[in-house]
C-alpha cells in the first residue's frame, strides 16, 4: 500500500496505518538486501538528489544505497564545493534541483523547517533527512523496524531515551514514532537538556511520555535503552559541567544495563562518543543492536523511497 | 495658498477620550484646525462648508504611533517615508514615530535633519523620529543626545538591539533627564536569546526552533525599571510581551518610577502556537515554519495575551504601538532561523484591535484612547485630541465592517504579515492630517475634501 503522502517531514503527523506499511515494506526490502545481487528494477529511470548540508556518513550512504539497490539514480549534492559556498539562497538551491529533473529530493538541513520550505518550493516529493533539532523521521522508521525485528510487537513497550534530548531530533522524532506505536516512553538525562515540558511533547498530553533525571530509576525493567549522543561544546554553554560527571550519572554501562529487562535492546543513532554516554563494553555487547541499526537503516529507507515514489510516472 | 473651504464630518460619532467625548455629533474644521464640535447654526461660517456624512462611522483624533521602523536612510528596499507614510494614512494613523535603527543609524543630528526633511518631501502624516541611545546602536558611547533632542528628537533607543551595558543606560537614563524626552530599550537579555527564534515552551520545543523564555525579557526590563528608578529617569516599556512585564511595570508604577508602556497589536492577539501553523480558515492557511510569524519579542502564550489586554484596561499599559517592521520577501524567504524578525502592521492594527473589542475584552473608547491620546502622552506630542484649536488630524471607521487582509493591497513595501487572508472587522474609510484629505477609501489617490 503506497503512502498517500508526497513528502516525508515530520514524524509527528504519521499515522499508524503509515507506520504499519513502512514496517511492512522494509521487511521486503531487508530480504532484498540479502539477496546475492542486492538490486531491484523498481524505481529504475527516477532521480534522486541527496542534498546534504551538514555532515553526515551514515545517513548520507545509507540513502545513496537504498535509493541504488531500487535502481534509481543517485546525485550527491554537499554544501561545501556548491553554489551554497556562493551564497545562494536555499530556495534558488531548490529551483536549480527542480529544474535538473529530481523526483525526490532527500535533504539534510542545520535549520529546523528547511524541507518544509523546500516542500513549498518544489514540486518533487521531500524526504526530511534530519533539520536541525527538528526531526529525522527515517532514523526513527528505522529505529522502530530494528526493535520490531526482535520483539515482534511495540506496544507496551518501555523504552528510555537517555541524554542530551534537548538538542537531539533522534529523540523527538523517535519519541513520537514509539508514542504512536503504543510504547511507555520515559526520557532521561540532566535538567539542563531536557526541559520539564517535554513530557507534553506527544499531543499536549502528559501521560504519555514521562521523565526521570535519575537514570537508575529509568532504566529498571526496560525494554529498550537508547542512548543518544552528547555534543562536547555543551559543556562550554553551561549546560554540564563536565564529560566525567555526565559519563558517571547517564552513561550506558553494563552495571546499569542490568537494571534493565534481560532481553533489553540496547540502541545507539551514532556517531558514538564511547567511555562517555555509552561504555564500550556494552556499546558491542549482547544487548547491542546498534550495527543492525545502520544495517536496517538501508532497508526502511529504500521501504521509504518505495512507497514515495512508486506509482508516480516516470 | 488659497483659504480653504470649511469642512463639516456630520453625524459620526465621535469618540474622543482626550476630552471625554462619546456621542453622535457633527465636526467641523478650517484653516487645518479643529474649529468647532456641534457649531450652532449662527456659528457657521460663511459660504457653504462642505459637508462629509459619517453617519454611521466613528470619528476620532487620529492615531499616533510611537512606534514604527520607516526603514530610512538605508534600507528604502524595505520601505521608504513615502509608502510608509501612505501605510499609515490608510491604517488611519496621522503621527508616526520612526526608530533609529537604519543604515546609517539615526545617532546625529545631521541623520536625524535629513530623515525629517525628506519627511517633508515626501511624507504624508507627521513624522517624528526616535534618536539612537549609543554612537551606531553600539551599546558603547552615549550619542549626542542633547543635540539629537534639540533636533527633534522625541526619544532615544537602540531598538533592535538590547542595550546590554548597564551602566551605559543608567547614564542614558541620568543625562535625559536635563532633556524631558524618554529612554527606551530592546529589553531582552542577550545571552539568554543567542540564537532564539522563538518562544520557548511545547511549541519550541516540538517544532525543535531554538528558543528563549521570557524572563529573557523580564531580566532586562527589570534592570531597567531598577536603574529608572536610581536615576529618577524617564523610561517608556517598548513592544511588552509577557505577563510577568506586566507585573513589573505595576510594580514599578506604584513605586513612583516615572514609567509609561506600549504593547503591539500582535503581542495582544497571537501566540506561539502561529508557528506551527494555521489550518482554519481556509483563505488564511499558514504552514509551519512561516517566517511570517517570526518576531521579536516573539509571541507568546494565550496567558500572556490575557494579562497583556488586562494591563490595557487597568491602565499599567498606557497604549498601543505597531512596531511596524516592514521587511522585503528575500528578507523573510529563508530558513525560520534565518528570517528577519517583524510584521507589517500599521494597516491591520486597527482591526486587530478592535477585535479586542467586538470579543468584549476591550471596550472602544479605551481602544480609541490607547491608540491616540495614550500614546500621545508617553512622548508628550501634540496629537491624539480633538480639543478646538488643535491641528485636524482626524481618523474617520466603520468598526464592523469586513475586510479579508491582502497584503498586495498595502501601501507598505512591506507584505510580511501572518494575517494574511484572514477576515477582520474595522476599515478606515478617511483620514485628515492638518486638514488635508489624506486618505479617502473610495478614491485611492484621495485628497478631495481637505479643509
Amino acid at each position: 500500500m503506497p503512502l498517500h503522502r508526497r513528502h516525508l517531514i515530520d514524524i509527528a503527523d504519521f499515522s499508524r496505518d503509515e507506520f504499519d506499511s513502512v514496517l511492512e515494506t522494509a521487511v521486503s526490502m531487508r530480504q532484498v538486501l540479502e539477496r546475492p545481487i542486492s538490486r531491484v528494477p523498481t524505481l529504475r529511470g527516477k532521480s534522486i538528489v541527496n542534498v546534504f548540508f551538514e555532515a553526515s556518513t551514515r545517513t548520507r550512504v545509507s540513502f545513496e544505497l537504498a535509493g541504488k539497490s531500487l535502481s534509481a539514480d543517485v546525485v550527491n549534492v554537499a554544501s561545501s564545493g556548491s553554489s551554497i559556498e556562493k551564497g545562494e539562497s536555499l530556495i534558488d538551491t531548490f529551483h536549480t534541483i527542480q529544474a535538473l529533473g529530481a523526483d525526490l529530493v532527500v535533504l539534510r538541513h542545520p535549520k529546523a523547517g528547511a524541507p518544509d520550505l523546500a516542500a513549498r518550493n518544489l514540486s518533487c516529493s521531500v524526504v526530511n533527512a534530519g533539520d536541525g533539532l527538528r526531526g529525522h523521521p527515517s532514523q526513527a522508521l528505522l529505529d522502530l523496524f530494528t526493535v520490531q525485528q526482535h520483539t515482534g510487537d511495540i506496544e507496551g513497550l518501555k523504552i528510555v531515551i537517555v541524554g542530551d534530548v534537548l538538542h537531539s531530533r533522534v529523540a523527538r522524532s523517535g519519541i513520537w514514532a514509539f508514542a504512536r506505536m503504543g510504547a511507555h516512553v520515559y526520557l532521561s538525562g540532566p535538567p539542563t537538556l531536557l526541559p520539564p515540558h517535554f513530557n507534553k511533547l506527544v499531543n499536549g498530553d502528559d501521560g504519555i511520555v514521562r521523565i526521570e533525571h535519575d537514570l537508575d530509576r529509568a532504566i529498571d525493567g526496560a525494554d529498550v535503552v537508547m542512548a543518544l549522543r552528547i555534543q562536547k561544546e555543551r559543556m562550554h554553554l553551561g549546560m554540564l559541567p563536565d564529560l566525567r560527571e555526565y559519563a558517571r550519572r547517564w552513561g550506558i554501562t553494563s552495571t546499569r544495563l542490568s537494571r534493565a529487562d534481560r532481553r533489553a535492546l540496547l540502541m545507539h543513532p551514532g556517531p558514538m562518543n564511547q567511555g562517555i554516554e555509552i561504555s564500550p563494553d556494552v556499546a558491542y555487547g549482547e544487548h547491542s543492536v546498534i550495527t543492525e541499526q545502520v544495517t536496517n537503516g538501508v532497508a526502511v529507507r529504500m521501504a521509504i523511497l518505495y512507497l514515495l515514489l512508486a506509482g508516480t510516472p516516470a | 495658498m488659497a483659504p480653504r473651504q470649511p469642512l463639516v464630518i456630520r453625524g459620526g460619532h465621535l469618540i474622543d477620550p482626550s476630552q471625554k467625548l462619546d456621542r453622535i455629533g457633527d465636526l467641523m474644521i478650517e484653516d487645518g484646525k479643529i474649529s468647532a464640535i456641534d457649531p450652532p447654526a449662527g456659528q457657521l461660517p460663511l459660504g457653504e462648508p462642505t459637508v462629509l456624512d459619517a453617519s454611521g462611522l466613528v470619528v476620532t483624533p487620529g492615531f499616533v504611533d510611537i512606534h514604527a521602523h520607516l526603514r530610512v536612510p538605508g534600507f528604502e528596499y524595505k520601505e521608504t517615508l513615502a509608502s510608509g507614510t501612505r501605510a499609515a494614512a490608510a491604517g488611519g494613523f496621522t503621527t508616526v514615530c520612526a526608530m533609529p535603527n537604519t543604515n546609517p543609524v539615526i545617532d546625529s543630528r545631521s541623520v536625524l535633519e535629513a530623515v525629517l526633511e525628506q519627511a517633508t518631501e515626501q511624507a504624508v502624516v507627521n513624522v517624528y523620529v526616535h534618536g539612537a541611545i549609543s554612537i551606531g546602536q553600539e551599546g558603547v558611547q552615549l550619542a549626542e543626545l542633547g543635540d539629537l533632542s534639540d533636533a527633534g528628537a522625541i526619544g532615544f533607543t537602540d531598538d533592535g538591539i538590547p542595550l546590554a551595558n548597564s551602566k551605559l543606560m543608567r547614564h542614558a537614563l541620568e543625562y535625559a533627564t536635563q532633556l524631558g524626552r524618554p529612554v527606551s530599550n530592546h529589553a531582552e537579555d542577550p545571552a539568554l536569546i543567542a540564537g532564539a527564534a522563538m518562544h520557548e515552551g511545547i511549541i519550541s520545543s516540538r517544532l525543535g526552533l531554538p528558543a528563549a523564555p521570557r524572563q529573557a525579557e523580564e531580566i532586562m526590563l527589570s534592570r531597567d525599571l531598577l536603574l529608572a528608578e536610581l536615576t529618577a529617569g524617564r523610561y517608556h516599556c517598548i513592544h511588552v510581551s509577557s505577563g510577568g512585564s506586566v507585573d513589573l511595570i505595576k510594580r514599578a508604577k506604584d513605586r513612583g518610577v516615572n514609567v509609561t508602556a506600549e504593547v503591539t497589536p500582535h503581542h495582544l492577539t497571537l501566540t506561539d502556537a502561529l508557528i506551527a501553523g494555521r489550518t482554519e480558515p481556509v483563505s488564511a492557511t499558514l504552514p509551519p515554519y512561516d517566517t511570517n510569524t517570526k518576531v521579536a519579542p516573539p509571541l507568546r502564550e494565550q496567558a500572556d495575551c490575557e494579562a497583556l489586554i488586562k494591563a490595557l484596561a487597568d491602565g499599567t499599559i498606557d497604549c498601543i504601538a505597531t512596531d511596524h517592521a516592514p521587511h522585503a520577501l528575500h528578507d523573510k524567504d529563508v530558513e525560520f532561523a534565518d528570517a528577519a524578525v517583524g510584521f507589517t502592521a500599521l494597516e491591520t492594527a486597527l482591526a486587530s484591535v478592535l477585535s479586542l473589542v467586538h470579543t468584549n475584552q476591550l471596550k472602544l473608547a479605551t481602544a480609541i484612547e490607547l491608540l491616540t491620546v495614550g500614546p500621545a502622552q508617553c512622548y508628550g506630542l501634540p496629537a491624539g485630541t480633538l480639543k478646538l484649536g488643535s491641528p485636524a488630524d482626524v481618523t474617520i471607521f466603520d468598526p464592523d465592517e469586513e475586510f479579508i487582509v491582502d497584503p498586495t493591497s498595502f501601501h507598505s513595501r512591506g507584505k510580511n504579515t501572518p494575517l494574511a487572508g484572514l477576515p477582520m472587522h474595522g476599515v478606515v474609510h478617511h483620514t485628515f492630517v492638518n486638514g488635508a484629505h489624506v486618505y479617502d477609501r473610495s478614491s485611492p489617490e484621495s485628497g478631495t475634501l481637505s479643509a
